[in-house]
């Protein structure tokens, strides 16, 4: 905290968008957290963005219609954006900047922290290797999470993406956790999936272990930025300080990279690919990098974000640059959601980076990953059967992709299909992808090694 | 390091980001190393105006203000090379991160600087040059063993030459002794330490480039035999997420046949150093029985870190991989990626306020890009080594678009293409290079040394296999459209056999204890025993068995599994493998009724 804490300023120069412009102010700090008091007394957040011997740059997080020059009171912190951190966060909403949002007094905290964070030493990274069971057999046989992942569920308008992010709080189990802690961001969600969201969280009891920042859609896109820092400052505390297992929810990025690409915008700065900034990888980097274990600590931090695909379309550079920096991604299919099939995954593009030494004999089971390759092999397969069909008809195909046909539907039916509140241990999982084997001529298992065939295929037939 | 630092050179008059302005009182130059703030910043001078000098500073920017003292280093942005880099994990700007993390704990500070190489460690110094000798830059005093496999010599700077006027005898020295002097015929005495320093962003001299003779062998089948790479040329490795990029740099850095291997994260991500930190240790080379990590330096700028810092990494990496050049070594530089430097180089452009060229990028990209490639190279050494620089760059194409700025540049200065396919990956073939859309340019070069090394045959058999894989391509579009079913036999054992391509020769999994790396002698050999079983499969259609039924014949799996089921040391059941697939399609075509 430096000289400049308390001091008051009025009178703006320029406003534009959520940018307010200011004479220099001497002791003024770069990132600088400041308070606009408009004439009317209503308060808003805002930080400094630029500063120069002229000027200054401060971006305004709440609306700035209505504002005038004059009379505008400004008061600066002396200090970088700051959340208080404690234990008493949990059970607690607040709003995008992390006020509180439930009318509750605010909770008692233990220090105040940058929002921005702090960089993990790579050096003192713990490679995640500890299963997370989602209780999905295609998410746990597939595209196996570990504590500490980060690992978005890449979606399209109207899809069950939000059924399946709380199906995926609601059962995640590990070895040793008890439960875990949950913190939760809304990034410009409608009300209405919000409101489903609090009501949901309310209902399965898991609202004590749980921390929620809420910015909505109609609330300033320049929160929005702030939103996921916000959260990921009380995850950390959590994960790292009070050793607990933090599952992150970040829904929507798309509308933070929309945000991010609006304050730009305002800035006048060179955009790059369809008018997002050139940093947005950067940008998304640094929210999601802030997943992750550390070593000599106990707690961990798996960020579970949902993309919503512009158009579907997964070269747009939102889900594209997070592809680039997350450990994989669970990808949602138009096809399967038509067709009724709960959860809609596609297998072939879906995908876990760190997945291979999180799984196997000692952590899940020894023919998990000889499984996981022959499913995927399979289901290319029925992919390139499907395609065939679509082109010259089913009668012409030969026996064998006919085959694979029916494996298809037998795959999607009785392994993808899951009820929304079902939770199928690893093993109920490898099982049923055994059965699903045993519909295959032995020719064709070549990912599966000899002595697994023995032991668990024979026991199918 | 001269000027004296305590004065400032100027003071702060912007900050916007990464990007800050100063007012100096004394002159700084361009590309002179500053350091902001009250917390000494690392920050390198990148425009200058008058008096107002414009910086990129490596660390967060986060609470500096306007009026805060700046301090000029004297010099240029430079690395220090020495014993001691082996093994070690470095930043961008070659901050020691795993000292850092000793003393200063989990989370990365602003303003922590340690020197690079630790100076309490003694290092034992046995030297080779006499007293009054005359030697030139790049002429080794003495060699240090750096690890068992790996004898550090200590050189003469370049630029400096004369008389040796003495030189330390054998002992143990710190980073900071001085081991000898050099007289000049200029009369100025040089001091020649166990440690020397050079700017990065300046190539190392060398006598003269050689030409690619000799490949960098990989271990990899589809790069070694198909898109081979030589030693001291450069590779691009264009492929969208989930291709499989940082699981093939990972086995280039296991298993590249190369003594030095420089790794570069560049913007990547930070768990997938801590992989390689973790596996690296219990890895043996196999060329020396020691741990991989002795071989490795890691320099980590992971996509949070300060965007300048990634900017300056690559340089930075090339510049030690010169370094082990000059002590006649063959060195590896995987960067990992380069459109995350291309996009910081963008990022700072864009805060500059420069006129973008193509999506955003500054025009000077591709002169960048290729002054950065072209520090790879087969040379003559200034003291007359053979050594080299080869340079392997992942590239992250934004929406898997091949025809992106950094992509298309790439391709302009480099011989090896190696495109990562998403279809593939997908139904996870992998390595999942793409054998339509990779090259190599060098693989001519290169067919001496595999017709004296390996086999007479080499160059043949690999034109036949990709004409294969090329026409079975061709033969699938028409497949796609009318069935499999209608093509001629003959085609269809062409896509079959490019089935059985994929699986027994293309596929290799890193995972696979025998076959994460392959010999040159058993990619020939598995080679021949495909394009064997193409042969004879040609014959055995010509005797009327349908292609249905030479599929049916067990050899056929045993081709499949061939590359996991045998290792390097079990050629011998290869050539078994061989013989019995003579027998077998022998005897189908034999058993045929109107066969003559």
């Amino acid at each position: 905290m430096t000289a400049i804490a308390g001091v008051e300023y009025v009178g703006l120069k320029a406003l534009r968008g959520p940018l307010a412009f200011i004479d220099a102010v001497p002791g003024l700090s770069f990132h600088d957290q400041v308070e606009l008091t408009a004439p009317d007394g209503t308060v808003r957040a805002g930080r400094v963005l630029s500063i120069s011997e002229k000027a200054a740059v401060v971006e305004i997080f709440g609306p700035t219609d209505g504002l005038k020059l004059g009379n505008t009171r400004l008061r600066f912190e002396g200090s970088p954006l700051r959340l208080g951190v404690g234990r008493e966060l949990l059970g607690r909403t607040f709003d995008g900047l992390g006020r509180p949002r439930d009318d509750l007094p605010p909770p008692l905290v233990v220090e105040e922290r940058a929002i921005e964070g702090v960089v993990i030493n790579p050096c003192r990274r713990e490679y995640p290797r500890d299963f997370l069971e989602t209780g999905i057999s295609a998410i746990d046989l597939l595209t196996s999470v570990v504590l500490g992942q980060k690992i978005p569920i890449f979606t399209e308008a109207g899809f069950p993406h939000d059924t399946l992010a709380l199906q995926i709080v609601q059962q995640a189990r590990a070895p040793g956790v008890e439960h875990f802690a949950i913190v939760f961001a809304a990034l410009g969600l409608p009300r209405s999936v919000a409101l489903r969201y609090e009501e949901a969280f309310r209902t399965s009891g898991a609202l004590s272990r749980m921390v929620a920042f809420m910015n909505l859609a109609d609330d300033p896109a320049a929160e929005r930025l702030i939103t996921p820092r916000c959260a990921l400052t009380a995850a950390e505390y959590l994960a790292f300080d009070c050793g607990m297992h933090v599952l992150v929810i970040l829904h929507d990025i798309t509308n933070y990279g929309e945000s991010l690409r609006e304050v730009s915008a305002a800035r006048g700065e060179v955009p790059s690919r369809k008018g997002y900034p050139g940093y947005l990888y950067s940008d998304l980097a640094s929210i999601f990098e802030r997943a992750g274990r550390i070593k000599g600590r106990a707690g961990s931090l798996t960020q579970i974000p949902i993309v919503t695909m512009p158009s579907g379309d997964i070269t747009h550079p939102i889900p594209d640059l997070t592809g680039y920096v997350t450990e994989g991604q669970i990808v949602l299919d138009r096809g399967l959601e038509r067709r009724g099939i709960y959860p809609p995954i596609a297998v072939l593009p879906s995908l876990s980076r760190l997945m291979s030494d999180g799984i196997g004999a000692g952590r899940t089971r020894e023919d998990h990953e000889d499984a996981a390759r022959q499913l995927y092999a399979a289901c290319a397969r029925v992919e390139r059967a499907r395609s065939l069909e679509s082109i010259i008809g089913r009668d012409e195909l030969s026996e064998g992709e006919r085959r694979y046909l029916q494996f298809g539907e037998l795959f999607e039916t009785t392994f993808l299909r899951q009820d929304p509140n079902q939770a199928r241990s690893i093993e109920d999982t490898l099982s049923l992808a055994w059965t699903l084997f045993a519909e295959l001529p032995v020719s064709d298992l070549t990912r599966l090694s000899p002595p697994l065939v023995a032991r668990y295929l024979e026991a199918k037939r | 390091m001269t000027r004296d630092a305590t004065e400032p050179a100027g003071r702060l008059i912007e900050v916007s980001g990464a990007v800050v302005r100063a007012r100096c009182g004394v002159p700084v130059a361009l590309a002179e190393v500053v350091w902001v703030g009250d917390e000494r910043l690392i920050g390198e001078v990148i425009a200058l105006d008058g008096d107002i000098a414009t910086m990129q500073v490596y660390e967060e920017t986060e609470g500096l203000c306007v009026g805060a003292p700046i301090a000029a280093s004297g010099g240029p942005l430079s690395v220090t090379l020495g014993p001691g880099l082996l093994g070690s994990v470095f930043d961008g700007v070659q901050r020691p991160l795993d000292r850092l993390a000793l003393s200063q704990g989990d989370f990365l500070g602003r303003g922590q600087h340690l020197e690079p190489l630790a100076t309490d460690r003694l290092w034992e110094f046995r030297p080779t040059a006499a007293a009054g000798s005359t030697v030139v830059g790049g002429d080794a005093l003495g060699t240090v063993s750096e690890t068992p496999a790996l004898e550090h010599h200590v050189l003469v700077p370049p630029m400096v030459g004369g008389t040796l006027v003495d030189v330390v005898p054998q002992g143990s020295y710190s980073a900071s002794d001085v081991l000898g002097h050099v007289q000049a015929a200029s009369g100025d005495r040089v001091d020649v330490r166990l440690v020397q320093r050079w700017r990065v962003r300046a190539p190392r001299p060398f006598r003269h480039h050689l030409p690619a003779t000799t490949p960098l062998l990989t271990g990899q089948r589809v790069l070694d035999t198909f898109f081979p790479l030589a030693c001291g040329s450069a590779a691009g490795m264009p492929g969208g997420f989930g291709t499989g990029k940082t699981v093939m740099q990972h086995q280039l850095c296991r298993w590249a046949q190369a003594d030095v291997i420089v790794f570069v994260g560049c913007g990547e991500r930070g768990n997938e150093l801590t992989e390689m930190l973790w596996k690296l240790p219990d890895l043996v080379d196999p060329r020396s029985g020691r741990p991989l990590a002795e071989r490795t330096i890691l320099i980590a700028n992971t996509s949070n870190m300060p965007v300048p810092a990634r900017e300056a990494s690559i340089y930075t990496g090339v510049t030690i991989a010169e370094y082990y050049r000059d002590m006649g070594y063959h060195v590896l530089l995987l960067a990992d990626s380069t459109s995350r430097w291309a996009e910081a180089l963008r990022e700072i452009s864009g805060r500059l306020g420069e006129i973008p060229a193509e999506e955003g990028y500054p025009s000077y990209l591709s002169s960048r890009l290729a002054a950065f490639y072209e520090r790879a190279g087969r040379v003559v050494t200034l003291g007359g080594r053979e050594g080299s620089v080869s340079i392997i760059s992942a590239i992250s194409p934004a929406g898997g678009d091949l025809t992106e700025p950094v992509t298309r540049h790439t391709q302009r200065f480099t011989g090896c293409f190696w495109t990562l396919d998403k279809k593939l990956a997908e139904a996870r073939v992998f390595p999942a290079v793409s054998v339509e859309d990779s090259y190599s340019t060098v693989s001519i070069d290169l067919e001496r040394w595999w017709h004296d090394e390996v086999s007479p045959e080499w160059a043949a058999r690999r034109r036949e296999a990709l004409k294969l894989l090329e026409h079975a391509g061709q033969l699938r579009n028409t497949a796609r459209l009318v069935g499999e079913e209608t093509l001629p036999d003959r085609q269809r054992l062409v896509i079959r056999v490019a089935e059985l391509f994929e699986e027994g020769f293309l596929r290799q999994s890193a995972y696979d204890v025998k076959d994460a790396s392959c010999s040159p002698a058993r990619q020939m050999r598995l080679l021949s025993l495909l394009l064997e079983f193409y042969h004879r499969g040609l014959d055995a259609l010509d005797r009327g068995v349908p292609v249905r039924e030479l599929f049916g014949l067990p050899i056929v799996a045993a081709l499949a599994r061939a590359s996991s089921a045998f290792g390097d040391d079990q050629i011998a059941e290869l050539d078994r493998l061989g013989t019995v697939l003579v027998e077998q399609c022998g005897a189908a075509a034999r058993s045929e009724p109107d066969a003559a």
